[in-house]
């Protein structure tokens, strides 16, 4: 149904077989594309397939080595640097793109402003902003500093941004990757809504799932080649992700080996409080892999952070082993054996403009010091395991690492984390914008490390990935914890119930009653 | 399809531009270098390029400090000033030292020492204000900059202060004899620039400040200590004026309040001739080493030859400097 409404419809925006090379170094093969008015396109592929290149081709940010762009069956040379968004085609980037000291209102008409005569109209476009922002039940003042924003309203700024043009074609790179799943939903349901309009919508994300609820056509890319553009309903998650990957995928999540009953507890926490979190309290044993799952903004991320000293704690207390810590730097608590891996990889976890050795010793530099030198040598063995270990792909080895697929950029950040060789590692998002393929890999580097003795926490999105992994699952809700779930409590609709404050239990209850 | 080990291939990294960038400055050197020796056969003669590299030699110790403090994000507009507070204060402190120490070199050392001493101070206290005091480092240098400058023209009381003639005549060699035929100038700034290169790339504090400069939050997330990085940068530059200073003053033998004018420019052009990026991330020693020579090369030929009027010494430094950052200019980000 769908291949054949595709075929009759006339595509608005077509790729021909376009190749794109940077430099010397090939990255899209002669790859046929193409999205009618009304269709979501999905393009999915493994970390550095070349998705990102081939929507930056189609929106004009890069130009293609080879091959053609035919607009409303015109053949046409994008302009480049964005202007194509006048011609009704706009691209939200899989890196966020704001300017940092902008408001919310300055950011959505960036480059577009409401003028009443010579002058700005602001009012206008706070109000404007404030509604688009209403649409996606996003709740944040227009007024706001993108820099005060969390990383998923940033996201939804960004969205906000891109559906208040008056886009023919929109593109999304990995929009739903910091998103949890009602945000998601709240964007599937503006997209539903832009499609209706007429508008062609070509989608790129990791999660299979969403592709297959959203997504009319699907296009998987493998190493820069065109494996296949299908219709949805002739697949199945799991045939999507074996072509994607080229060999079938089971079992994406290892087996859990429940830890020691006697297992020391290693990392215990009680009543931490910060700005933003109050009564914190919880165990990581041994062995352990402790979820923590929550809406975003419900404070998972400064609880860790207030772990290993980034924020000022102002109540309770930390225990590391039996002895009382209290980190105020991080490297008191990389030196304790406490690593933390940031979920933002372009603003904290990975210095952009310098390559992949530099960003993956950053943190551990002192291990490669030789008589007060840096022992490059060291370093690139440690680069030459890292990129083994956890498959970091570049096709070009001396490449700043802003120019790496973002997957990529995820996997080195977890090789820079794991430097340090941490006994409590805490790993936030840790597979965001990841392939299947690599996820796996992933998840069964985190089983294995538990199975060794280490103590994880995973704070995830992806209630999936928290169920599939955890011993135990810490929900968190404004603030505080919900709830602790353990075993076969451990379900989606239980975590839900915490999550959105249908259910509360333990120590939590005393305070709020 | 993976990494191999990194040396691979730098080179072949993004093709002609990157080349241009690395090899930009050495390339605007030989032209100088070849434009010299057409324009007159004395361009090459010992006299002549000794000469050059002696007078750079303070301009380029200043700059290698100020290769640290724009790689690691800072700025410091305040090191000309610095200069003659510094020169201003070791005079003054060897004249007073004559009656108690007499005349010779216990006297300049003492004085070297409160140069360096002050050096240091001036650099914690910009450092302090800028990582503690959470100030742009713009203003605060801007600041230090007109504090230093009055300073100097209070101590000179509107005038100039003049070293004590036999302390000078102590002093002198320091500037005018060298080992080896190599002033001791040059030989000063080649250990700095040496130092400043290793350190730069072989040590932490190196990445470090690079690290910084490129991104600060990551900086911190890696447990770098920031405000410590940063304001050892700004303490080294302070020491490195003091270095210039102590070779400076020997040559002129006095201060005053136009002593050191205009020098803050002139190292924060050749650092970025030298093609260390201006808002930071990325430094090279070098470069800022090649920088200065490019613009003492500049003056010299200027004054070597006869068609073109040496007053436009600075138009063409400043052609050179908006050349440089043209050829700086980052690809396309993707
Ligand atoms: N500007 C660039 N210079 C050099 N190589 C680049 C550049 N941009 C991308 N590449 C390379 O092209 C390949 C494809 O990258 P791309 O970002 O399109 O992957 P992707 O499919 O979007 O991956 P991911 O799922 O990780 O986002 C990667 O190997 C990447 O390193
Ligand atoms: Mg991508």
């Amino acid at each position: 149904m769908v291949e054949a409404q595709a075929r009759t419809a006339q595509p608005i925006l077509s790729a021909n077989r376009i190749s794109k090379s940077f430099g010397e170094i090939p990255v899209l093969f002669s790859i046929d594309f193409d999205v009618a008015p009304g269709e979501v396109h999905a393009i999915i592929g493994e970390n550095g397939a070349g998705k990102s290149t081939l929507i930056k081709i189609l929106s004009g940010i890069e130009q293609p080595t080879s091959g053609s762009i035919a607009y409303d069956g015109q053949t046409v040379v994008l302009p480049p640097d964005g202007k194509a968004e006048a011609m009704g085609i706009v691209l939200i980037h899989q890196e966020l793109n704001l300017a940092e000291h902008l408001t919310v209102a300055d950011s959505i008409f960036l480059g577009r402003e409401l003028k009443r005569g010579p002058f700005l109209d602001v009012g206008e476009m706070r109000r404007q902003a404030a509604a688009t922002m209403e649409t996606l039940h996003v709740h944040v003042d227009p007024d706001a500093r993108i820099s005060s924003l969390s990383v998923a309203d940033k996201q939804m700024v960004e969205i906000a941004k891109a559906i208040s043009r008056d886009a023919r074609v929109l593109i999304m790179d990995e929009p739903t990757a910091v998103l949890s799943v009602g945000e998601t939903q709240t964007l599937f349901e503006q997209i539903r809504r832009l499609t209706a309009r007429g508008v062609a919508v070509v989608f790129i994300s990791h999660k299979l799932d969403e592709i297959m609820e959203l997504a009319n056509r699907v296009t998987v890319l493998r190493d820069g080649q065109l494996i296949a553009t299908v219709g949805t309903e002739a697949l199945t998650p799991d045939s999507i992700a074996q072509m994607m990957v080229g060999r079938e995928l089971s079992n994406l999540y290892p087996p859990k080996h429940e830890p020691d009953v006697d297992a020391p507890v290693l990392l215990s926490v009680r009543n931490l409080s910060t700005k933003s979190v109050s009564n914190i309290s919880f165990d990581l044993r041994k062995g352990e892999i402790l979820g923590f799952a929550g809406l975003i903004g419900s404070g998972r991320t400064a609880v860790a952070e207030a772990v290993v000293g980034l924020t000022h704690k102002t109540g309770g207390d930390i225990t590391l082993n039996g002895a009382s810590v209290d980190f105020s730097r991080v490297a008191q608590s990389v030196h304790a054996g406490v690593a933390y891996m940031t979920k933002d990889r372009k603003g904290k976890g990975l210095l952009l403009n310098m390559g992949l050795r530099d960003n993956l010793t950053l943190l551990t530099l002192e291990k490669h010091m030789r008589m007060g030198f840096i022992d490059t040598a060291s370093e690139d063995r440690a680069l030459d395991r890292a990129v083994r270990r956890f498959d970091i792909r570049a096709r070009d080895a001396a490449v700043a690492v802003g120019r790496l697929s973002g997957g990529n950029q995820q996997k080195l950040m977890l090789g820079k984390t794991m430097e340090s060789e941490p006994d409590i590692i805490i790993m936030d998002e840790p597979t965001r914008g990841i392939d299947v393929g690599t996820k796996q890999q992933i998840y069964h580097i985190i089983a294995a490390l538990a199975a060794e003795g280490k103590a994880v926490i995973v704070i995830s999105s992806e209630l999936q990935e928290v169920i599939g992994l955890s011993h135990r699952v810490v929900v968190m809700r404004t603030g505080r914890i919900a709830g602790v779930l353990e075993g076969a409590e451990i379900t989606e609709e239980e975590i839900m119930r915490y999550a959105a404050g249908i259910k509360q239990s333990g120590n939590d209850e005393r305070i709020s009653a | 399809m993976s990494v191999s080990a990194p040396e691979v291939a730098p080179k072949a990294r993004s093709g002609f531009r990157w080349d241009l960038k690395t090899v930009g400055p050495l390339l605007a050197l030989a032209l100088l270098v070849l434009l010299g020796i057409t324009l007159n056969e004395n361009f090459l003669s010992y006299n002549n390029i000794t000469n050059v590299l002696a007078r750079s030699s303070f301009i380029g110790i200043i700059a290698i400090g100020a290769t640290f403090v724009i790689t690691a994000g800072g700025l410091d507009l305040s090191v000309g000033s610095m200069a003659a507070v510094i020169a201003g204060v070791m005079i003054m402190v060897m004249n007073w030292l004559i009656p108690v120490m007499g005349v010779g070199w216990g006297v300049i050392l003492a004085g070297m020492a409160a140069g360096i001493l002050l050096g240091g101070v001036a650099g914690v206290g910009n450092g302090l204000m800028i990582t503690r005091g959470r100030i742009e480092a713009f203003i605060v240098t801007l600041g230090t900059m007109g504090i230093f400058r009055s300073l100097v023209t209070f101590l000179a009381d509107g005038g100039t202060l003049s070293l004590n003639f036999q302390v000078a005549d102590v002093y002198r060699p320091v500037y005018y004899d060298g080992l080896l035929g190599i002033p001791y100038p040059i030989l000063v700034f080649a250990l700095v620039a040496i130092g400043g290169e290793i350190v730069m790339r072989r040590t932490s504090f190196g990445r470090h400040c690079a690290a910084i400069g490129s991104n600060e939050q990551v900086a911190r997330y890696s447990s770098i200590s920031v405000d410590n990085v940063r304001l050892i940068t700004y303490i080294l530059q302070g020491l490195l004026v003091a270095v210039a200073v102590l070779l400076y003053v020997p040559r002129l033998g006095s201060a005053s309040s136009t002593t050191g004018v205009l020098w803050e420019l002139e190292a924060i052009a050749a650092v970025i001739i030298g093609g260390t990026t201006l808002k930071g991330g990325y430094g090279r020693v070098w470069g800022t080493v090649v920088g200065v020579v490019i613009l003492g090369l500049i003056g010299n030929i200027l004054n070597l030859q006869s068609f073109i009027s040496p007053y436009l010494n600075g138009a063409f430094q400043g052609v050179i400097i908006i050349l440089a950052v043209l050829l700086q200019r980052p690809r396309r980000a993707s």
